[in-house]
């Protein structure tokens, strides 16, 4: 832990830093306040939690690597499908992206640190538990959750006491997301530096912004629905109970009503690291900066009443069926906006290719594959077929992990510089590149053509005519895996200083205000507030 | 528009590589389109497909065929000075309108094909559907009989101790019969949890609720064997609930339909006859395979931490009252659902078995009467 980068900084420097009278060694840690220490627990929790749900994601693939059953049982398989999908999601890329929100939102709006200190350690060391309860759940009589990620009733009410850990859970990691986002909206909204309106703010700021809008809003109806499965499990209601004159689909409505905005928490934030990250490696200002602004507020209100396109198949009526895939359609509208300006910075720049700009590229090319998927799975005719397929696996496995994991792997590249000072090493960074391109395109790739042909999504064996893609899918799985002990590489390395010494700005088209403290961020940046033109 | 198995075996043959030396079974290994539709609406939903891939090809094209361009052209290394324009209020415009009226043109034909898809009026037959943990049940309401669909597929081929047959899984014991050209209407709900009946032929998907009755429709055009799979979590045994349907003329739905009737009528039981215990306990044994085994499994000894033991348990082996109760109430919040939808004497039958099988030896037989009067 001596090796953490800001020790050396203070040390280094021997500037104004030297009061930073902190505990040392665990303490510093568990007592911190500081949102540099707190954005780098955040991006190390979220990192191991990566790995958990990935070798949870890894048994899976086992599993499914050959028809017939033969490395776990059917519950256990189960279990590893609703533990992925609840990990990765509440686990890896929310903290991971509120880690990027700690780490650069002071730096890039001229802030000396977050807007409530001690609420932003607390957000932060609420996950720890929650990740505790989901992870040990697997040990407790019955095993862990097995109703999906989205837990649907009655099968939720049948589960053990897995279930209760997972809800609960569900319930600390939404108090700790709240925490976040009103920390978040009152730093963006209160600590600009001088001179920053809004309109001037860097877009990274504003997709967090409009994100955490998001998060206020539906997290508590998430916490809601799961309360609702605690009561109908334990103590005698039945919201979701026909029996008792409630109904199951409720809860599916309830918890679209979230999922649905849950989709662009998870997308926006990456929606903003690319916004840095393609003007400076174009070396040319955002294209559209205003359009941007107005296409992001607008896919997260759509995103509010286009939730039961989860849901064509419940058997709703016929014009909600409509109403739900108007909507829905509509999203490609501000989204298709939002790709065509990041074209609109890269033409006619300047462009060079290091990693975070590969990433970035990356992103933009696989995410518009998952958007076309989208559009595919909003014409509800065509999602009767593919409802409950491989091919939604492969759809939300191109926006999340082509879409968001590319591009927190891009800011990661991006911003390593200035949370280590130490170059990272650009050979590991464009090898991680495009290992994990190929092989996230020979996993996810196939599952398309799994779902055409009819392969349910969750279960644990399969008819033979889709042996083949699972086999190659299963491939493509483990060489993806394997590639993210790259960047897990290339980050120590940077912490230990092997590398070349970071400027202060190394990016030659970077022109917001983190590039003008000094690499690594000295522990407080901007004390006196810096003016902007 | 492109048909269907033209673009398939023209894949095949493309991703196969060596086309002429590939069997014809590892092609089907590599499935990549939809199932052959043998309703309309399957077929407008290949159709649509189809015609929106294409737009979305050419979409891709263009912007990717741009973003490419600039990649090589626009770059530092090649000389390339940046432009430092950022706005152009018209080409914002532009690229918003645009594809909201391509949209437009999608939206026309899936509205055309979803009002038919859930235009479920004046049907020639109606059929009710329910998805148990784990199988379905057919009900033929004008007819007036019903039969329970199990998968087929033995366990040693799920175990890899057999080599998997060619319907691996999607194999049912009693599949559901249908004439053809017939506009089938399905009654679907669920006894339990929540399932979904699909079948891609048909282009028919939709769960089945517990407590509620949704409904669906298709009218099959060629006469065939058709296959689905459950498509809703609801399990562990999820993946073993496949959904077969026989397409057969309709002179042979008819013969088919009578020797259903016969055999409902012959497989009635006298509500007054005595059972002795060896007879209770052959058909206990069958009823309990069908209905018991995939949690409490064949040897009775359940999953630790997860399905109770029945043998030595303290309901197997205590008072008959309790055992008759939860298997006919279930137990709350637990995957033990109720089995009164099974017949008196099958009930009875099962109840015997377990009191009687493994270590158990009560050595008490129960008659259907006895589950007769615990309904009540």
């Amino acid at each position: 832990m001596s090796s953490i980068p800001h020790d050396r900084a203070a040390a280094g420097h021997g500037t104004h830093d030297d009061h930073a009278h902190h505990p040392t060694g665990l303490m510093r840690w568990v007592t911190t306040t500081n949102h540099k220490d707190i954005g780098t627990m955040y991006l190390w929790f979220s990192f191991t939690m990566f790995m958990v749900g990935g070798v949870m994601a890894l048994t899976i693939r086992a599993e499914l690597f050959q028809p017939g059953l033969q490395v776990v049982h059917p519950e256990f398989f189960n279990q590893m499908t609703t533990l992925h999908g609840l990990i990765m999601v509440f686990g890896a890329i929310m903290p991971a992206a509120v880690g990027f929100a700690n780490w650069m939102i002071p730096l890039l709006i001229g802030a000396p640190d977050m807007a409530f200190a001690r609420m932003n350690n607390w957000s932060f060391w609420l996950l720890p538990p929650a990740a505790i309860l989901l992870v040990t759940s697997l040990f407790v009589p019955g095993g862990a959750a097995s109703a999906g990620w989205t837990l649907y009733p009655p099968l939720t009410i049948q589960q053990g006491m897995g279930m209760d850990l997972a809800i609960f859970a569900v319930h600390i990691m939404g108090a700790s997301s709240i925490m976040g986002s009103i920390n978040i909206i009152t730093t963006i909204l209160n600590m600009r530096a001088p001179g920053m309106t809004l309109m001037k703010m860097p877009l990274f700021c504003w997709t967090w912004l409009i994100t955490a809008y998001l998060l206020i809003a539906v997290m508590p109806v998430l916490a809601g629905a799961v309360t609702m499965l605690l009561t109908d499990r334990h103590f005698g209601t039945s919201f979701f109970n026909a029996a008792g004159g409630g109904d199951p689909v409720l809860f599916q409505h309830i918890f679209w009503f979230f999922g649905h905005p849950e989709v662009y928490i998870i997308i926006l934030p990456a929606f903003g690291i690319v916004s840095q990250i393609i003007p400076t490696f174009a070396r040319k200002p955002l294209f559209g900066y205003a359009s941007m602004v107005y296409a992001t507020a607008g896919i997260a209100i759509l995103s509010f009443i286009v939730w039961a396109h989860h849901m064509f198949t419940v058997g709703m009526p016929v014009a909600g069926v409509l109403f739900f895939m108007y909507a829905t359609m509509l999203i490609a509208v501000p989204t298709g906006v939002k790709i065509f300006n990041w074209l609109a910075t890269m033409w006619r720049g300047a462009m060079t290719f290091e990693a975070p700009m590969m990433f970035a590229v990356g992103f933009l090319f696989l995410f518009t594959m998952g958007g076309f998927t989208g559009l595919v799975l909003a014409i509800a005719p065509i999602d009767m077929q593919l409802h409950d397929t491989y091919y939604v696996v492969a759809h939300f496995h191109y926006v999340m992990v082509a879409g968001s994991l590319f591009a927190f792997f891009g800011g990661v590249y991006y911003w390593l510089p200035k949370w280590t000072g130490t170059m990272y090493d650009e050979r590991i960074a464009q090898i991680h590149f495009w290992t994990s391109l190929v092989f996230f395109n020979v996993a996810f790739f196939p599952q398309h053509f799994l779902g055409l042909a009819g392969m349910p999504r969750r279960i644990p064996d399969y008819a033979q005519q889709f042996a083949d893609w699972n086999m190659v899918s299963s491939i493509g799985a483990f060489g993806f895996g394997l590639s993210q002990l790259l960047v897990l590489y290339a980050v120590v390395k940077c912490i230990r200083g092997d590398g070349a010494k970071a400027p202060a700005k190394p990016w030659e088209g970077g022109d917001t205000l983190e590039w003008t403290v000094p690499s690594p961020a000295p522990y407080h940046t901007f004390e006196t507030p810096p003016v902007v033109r | 528009m492109v048909r269907f198995p033209l673009r398939r075996a023209h894949a095949a043959r493309l991703l196969s590589g060596a086309a002429a030396l590939a069997p014809a079974a590892a092609l089907a290994a590599r499935e990549w389109n939809f199932q052959p539709p043998v309703t309309e609406i399957a077929r407008q939903q290949m159709d649509l497909h189809n015609y929106i891939m294409w737009i979305c090809l050419v979409i891709f094209v263009g912007v990717f065929g741009v973003m490419f361009y600039s990649i090589f052209k626009h770059r530092k290394s090649a000389g390339h000075q940046a432009a430092q324009f950022h706005e152009n209020t018209l080409v914002e415009v532009v690229w918003t309108v645009i594809p909201f009226l391509i949209l437009l043109f999608m939206a026309y034909p899936a509205t055309r094909t979803i009002l038919a898809y859930k235009d479920t009026s004046s049907p020639d037959m109606t059929v009710k559907v329910t998805g148990y943990q784990w199988k379905w049940s057919y009900d033929y309401l004008q007819e007036g009989f019903g039969f329970y669909s199990n998968l087929k597929t033995p366990l040693a081929q799920i175990e890899n101790r057999e080599p998997k047959g060619e319907h691996y899984l999607l194999e049912v014991d009693n599949p559901m019969v249908v004439p053809v050209d017939t506009k089938v209407r399905v009654l679907i709900t669920a006894n339990d949890v929540l399932h979904a009946w699909w079948v891609p032929a048909f282009g028919i998907k939709q769960d089945a609720i517990p407590g509620f009755v949704r409904d669906g429709w298709f009218r099959a055009e060629k006469i065939g064997t058709y296959r689905g799979q459950c498509a809703e979590l609801c399990g562990k045994e999820h993946g073993y609930m496949p959904i077969v349907v026989e397409v057969v003329s309709k002179d042979d739905f008819a013969k088919w339909a009578a020797a259903q009737k016969q055999k409902t009528a012959a497989a009635a039981d006298d509500p007054g006859r005595d059972w002795s215990l060896k007879e209770l306990v052959a058909r206990g044994e069958q009823v309990y395979a069908a209905n018991c085994a995939a949690c409490h499994q064949a040897t009775g000894k359940g999953v630790p931490n997860a399905f109770p033991a029945l043998d030595g348990s303290k309901v197997a082996t205590g008072p008959k009252g309790d055992h008759v109760a939860i298997v006919l109430h279930g137990k709350p919040n637990t995957a033990m659902a109720s089995f009164a939808q099974l017949s008196d004497t099958d009930l009875a039958a099962v109840v015997t078995y377990t009191r009687n099988a493994w270590g158990n030896a009560t050595g008490e037989a129960l008659q259907p009467s006895d589950i007769r009067a615990a309904r009540k």
